[in-house]
């Protein structure tokens, strides 16, 4: 008999106890817990958001469409970043005012040429605003997973209020499971020093998420 | 009202001053007690330590001496959480090994009216000021079976606020166990003297005289613990206090 | 670090001794584990409905634990339909073996490590060296452990016993010998540490080709795994190398998608006392031109389904490892993990480790009495598993024996030795207590010669009088006093 055969044989006979017309999965659960956290306003959820993101270090933004080019330039100045990462569906006047060097990132791309690139401009797939998280799906305009894991510097956009949702049940409806996706909550942190939380390991240890308000992108 | 009144083994043989003063407070609040003569032990040490199978008899027992009252009363949140919570379990747990009902048939009728004493005084005689005096500094130690088991929450502490004379002092780290466990203090006796090292100067950080509790077997640990620490305070159940009055102060 | 380095534990007491009196230890423990409680308690009140969300948690895993076979088959169907390869191990050596196999099959002679339970627990780093692979973990307790040649003592952060100075020394000592030095001058401030391990790690992932990781949770419906961390180093292992391959425990499953709104909303506040962990990662399968092309999923049993079999103690296997039990455990705090003699330690190892290995070790014996049943564990469990329920459960089996599974096989087991005297005791106190009689008489005798009582006692009653009296036998017990003052109604007497 294979492991297969042998392991599947010993969870049936542990489950003997089992009735054959055990309560079906859609019964077994009460899903009476909340499907968000308090009654807010759209603008309040995006409010709440910007609270969290900021909560746990992320560098929060907010401008309009329009301000989105300025906004992003002088991020990238102010960081004194050489380079930025381009996922290939980023809209082209997002990075339209800044005058960093731009690095497409290409399917050759190894991850050594990621490592000398500084920062990285993305767009995201949704925000969680309870938890202040940005879930990245690799869409396009996002990019495949390492670009924005291997640079130090990650910059977000949001588009607010349409890409926002308050919690974490309306988040998992919205995604789809096919695709590979990174739920963000802050920069880069640990706990495992006395159990307390310092920001900056492996990942970006700067988060700057910027909340793009009047149809961005 | 007439009542049974549960005072457990331990308290029986070694405790006997908690038992006078239950039957003195709930005398004095209107409440005919009995203490049937053929109560020995609830099972509860037995069970804990593994052995199901010998506690099943005492529950028997239990459930015989005291099925036909209308209430029954312990000064003791571990036991009465055994007969609340663990009887019902053992009655499923014997039906689960194919020996029918019987156990659970037999225990089901002393389950619900079987009442912690803070909780038969708050719930039940719907009294808080009780009409105590005792003139001396609290700290309350909410035990573990009283507080996680049987859900007391904040009913001893309203009962000893009521008392007049009485200054209820906070004490660090309440909600930690002190150690006891039953069998535990013997079998991990390092670790359960650690615990009541530390519930010890917790206590004393409140610069209380008395830490009062609710079980007696928690405060024979955090007691014997005291004494050996040579500190100045020292343990008193909550019966006693709240069994203490201007006319007859508990000495 | 795996479980083999435990074999030959002593009885949970006397390795808890030893911790109890180690002043450090209990220092850093004691920092650690009030720090991280204080901060899960805020963390939990945020959320109105918990109590809600812990119901439905523990149904879901009930449920899948009841069709664990179902949803098992249903699983391996979606992983493979998304490009997975899905293998089964029934036990730790079985998983090794594929382990290993599937990395030669790569070429290469090396594997960075997304920490995981499940592949501690069958000693899989050990198993890789034997074979000349060499295996690094990179989270940062992890790598704290593994760099100290220590054993883990928590499951969320495995290097709980350590502080901050320690931390460093190890660092400064060890790293050069693994790879990239410790920066000269390193202090012990958190960042620091942090950064070394940054700097150290970096060039382990960038030429990594094999990732290791386990899973937090498997969705049947979808094929999906979750991997929840915070420092980026699962995200690594996850997306840059070329090969996954992920080792988990058959009981990580979850029926749906949605499954994963409860758990996402619990594990995290649980676990680090956050409303979410910085980085949660999901991947199905494997997706063209984005992370690892080659994708493995080892099943691993290794004594779960034995678990399964029994209806009190199956519940131990809702666990999603959180490790709230742990920080709010008494006796952990004062024991330290080391002590469980496990990878799994705490409450939820103390009924776990005898259930995965059986109760035949010494260890595994002593672990159901390591809880004074306190019931905090209980409290914060996110998935509601009564420990102490368990406990003495386990307690039962080991003093009475009784059936069990072991392997697959249904064995009765007979009463463990060491436990006659107690038995026996057990015995002699239910037939007095059942005889009120002779309960009385007992109590008489006492009362009668308590002048001779001493406040502490020699032999094995030094357990109890070495560091607390005994208390004093009143003149006689209660039931005397009642039937002598007929109640106390006849208070002249």
């Amino acid at each position: 008999m294979n492991s297969r055969e042998l392991i599947l044989g010993r969870v049936r006979r542990a489950l003997a106890d089992v009735p054959h017309d055990d309560t079906p999965y859609d019964q077994a659960v009460d899903r009476d817990y909340l499907r968000e956290h308090g009654d807010r306003s759209v603008e309040e959820t995006v409010e709440l958001l910007a609270e969290n993101l900021a909560d746990y270090r992320a560098i929060v933004h907010r401008c309009t469409a329009g301000e989105l080019p300025a906004l992003l330039a002088g991020i990238l100045a102010a960081r004194g970043s050489a380079s930025v990462l381009v996922p290939p569906g980023l809209p082209p006047e997002w990075l339209s005012a800044a005058d960093t060097t731009r690095v497409h990132d290409r399917a050759d791309s190894t991850v050594y040429d990621l490592d000398k690139v500084e920062s990285v401009v993305t767009a995201c797939a949704l925000a969680v605003a309870e938890t202040g998280t940005i879930v990245l799906d690799g869409s396009p305009d996002q990019g495949r997973r390492r670009i924005t894991l291997v640079p130090d510097h990650h910059i977000c956009v949001v588009r607010v209020p349409e890409q926002v949702v308050a919690s974490v049940p309306q988040a998992l409806e919205l995604l789809d499971p096919v695709r590979p996706l990174t739920w963000i909550s802050g920069p880069s942190a640990t706990s495992d020093i006395e159990l307390d939380r310092v920001e900056g390991v492996h990942g970006p240890r700067t988060l700057e998420v910027v909340l793009v308000s009047g149809g961005g992108g | 009202m007439r009542v049974a009144l549960f005072l457990t083994c331990v308290n029986d043989t070694l405790y006997p001053d908690t038992g006078r003063a239950v039957v003195k407070l709930l005398t004095r609040l209107g409440v005919e007690v009995d203490f049937p003569m053929a109560q020995t032990c609830c099972g509860q040490a037995h069970y804990n330590t593994g052995y199901r199978h010998e506690a099943e008899p005492l529950a028997r027992h239990f459930s015989d001496v005291f099925g036909g009252y209308e209430a029954i009363v312990t000064p003791s949140g571990s036991c009465g959480a055994m007969v609340r919570e663990l009887y019902p379990r053992m009655g499923e747990r014997a039906r689960a090994e194919g020996r029918g009902e019987s156990l659970a048939a037999t225990l089901a009728p002393v389950v619900p009216k079987t009442y912690e004493l803070t909780e038969f005084l708050v719930d039940v005689l719907e009294v808080t000021d009780v009409g105590a005096y005792y003139p001396h500094t609290v700290t309350y130690h909410p035990t573990c079976h009283g507080l996680r088991g049987l859900g007391l929450a904040d009913r001893p502490r309203r009962l000893l606020q009521a008392v007049k004379g009485l200054e209820l002092r906070e004490l660090p780290g309440a909600d930690e166990c002190c150690g006891f466990g039953g069998t535990f203090a013997l079998k991990n006796s390092d670790v359960s003297a650690a615990m009541g090292a530390d519930k010890v100067r917790n206590a004393e950080s409140t610069g209380a005289e008395v830490l009062c509790a609710a079980d007696n077997s928690c405060l024979m640990h955090i007691g014997g613990t005291m004494t050996r620490l040579s500190t100045g305070m020292r343990p008193v159940h909550i019966a006693e206090i709240l069994a203490s009055t201007e006319e007859e102060p508990l000495t | 670090m795996s479980g083999g380095t435990f074999v030959g534990m002593p009885a949970f007491p006397k390795a808890a001794h030893e911790a109890v009196n180690n002043q450090t230890l209990r220092g850093n423990l004691r920092h650690a584990t009030h720090t991280i409680r204080g901060k899960r308690a805020k963390a939990v009140a945020e959320m109105s409905d918990w109590a809600e969300l812990r119901e439905a948690g523990k149904r879901i895993k009930d449920h899948t634990l009841r069709h664990l076979d179902t949803y098992l088959v249903q699983l391996e169907e979606s992983v493979t339909a998304a490009g997975g390869v899905v293998h089964w191990a029934a036990d730790a050596d079985e998983a090794n073996r594929i382990v290993v196999e599937l990395v030669r099959m790569t070429g290469e002679s090396e594997v960075v490590k997304v920490k995981s339970m499940a592949t501690q627990e069958i000693g899989l780093n050990e198993a890789l060296e034997a074979e000349g692979i060499a295996a690094y973990e990179t989270d940062l307790a992890e790598l704290i452990v593994q760099l100290g040649k220590d054993r883990p003592s928590h499951i969320l952060v495995p290097a709980i016993h350590r502080n901050r100075g320690e931390i460093r020394d190890i660092f400064a000592r060890e790293m050069s010998e693994w790879g990239r030095p410790a920066p000269e001058g390193l202090t012990d401030t958190p960042a620091e540490l942090a950064e070394a391990a940054r700097l150290h790690l970096r060039e382990k992932f960038l030429r990594a080709k094999v990732g290791v990781s386990g899973a937090n949770f498997m969705v049947a419906e979808t094929g999906t795994l979750v991997v929840v961390e915070s420092e980026g180093n699962g995200r690594m292992c996850l997306t840059l190398p070329e090969t996954l391959i992920s080792v988990v425990g058959i009981e990580k499953i979850v029926p749906t998608w949605r499954d994963l709104e409860v758990f996402l909303q619990t594990l995290p506040r649980s676990s680090t006392a956050e409303r979410m962990n910085p980085y949660t990662s999901t991947w199905t399968g494997t997706t063209d031109g984005d992370g690892p092309q080659t994708f493995h999923l080892v099943l691993i049993d290794n004594g779960r389904t034995d678990t399964l079999a029994d209806e009190v103690g199956r519940q131990a296997l809702r666990c999603i490892r959180c490790s709230a039990c742990l920080n709010v455990c008494p006796v952990y705090e004062r024991a330290g993990g080391h002590a469980y003699g496990s990878v799994y330690p705490g409450p939820i190892g103390a009924i776990l480790s005898p259930q995965l290995r059986g109760t035949a070790s010494e260890i595994d014996a002593s672990l159901p009495y390591a809880s004074s049943l306190c019931g905090a564990c209980y409290e914060v469990c996110p998935v509601a598993i009564d420990i102490p329920e368990v406990l003495v459960h386990l307690r039962e089996r080991v003093v009475e024996g009784g059936p069990v599974t072991r392997d697959g096989n249904k064995v009765v087991l007979k009463p463990a030795k060491g436990h006659a005297a107690e038995r026996a005791a057990m015995r002699a106190a239910r037939w007095a207590f059942s005889h009120p009689g002779a309960l009385r008489t007992g109590q008489r005798l006492a009362s009668r010669t308590r002048r001779f009582h001493p406040r502490t006692l020699p032999g094995p009653g030094k357990a109890w009088s070495g560091t607390r009296d005994l208390p004093a036998v009143p003149a006689e017990p209660f039931r005397d006093w009642w039937q002598r003052t007929n109640g106390g109604k006849d208070t002249s007497k």
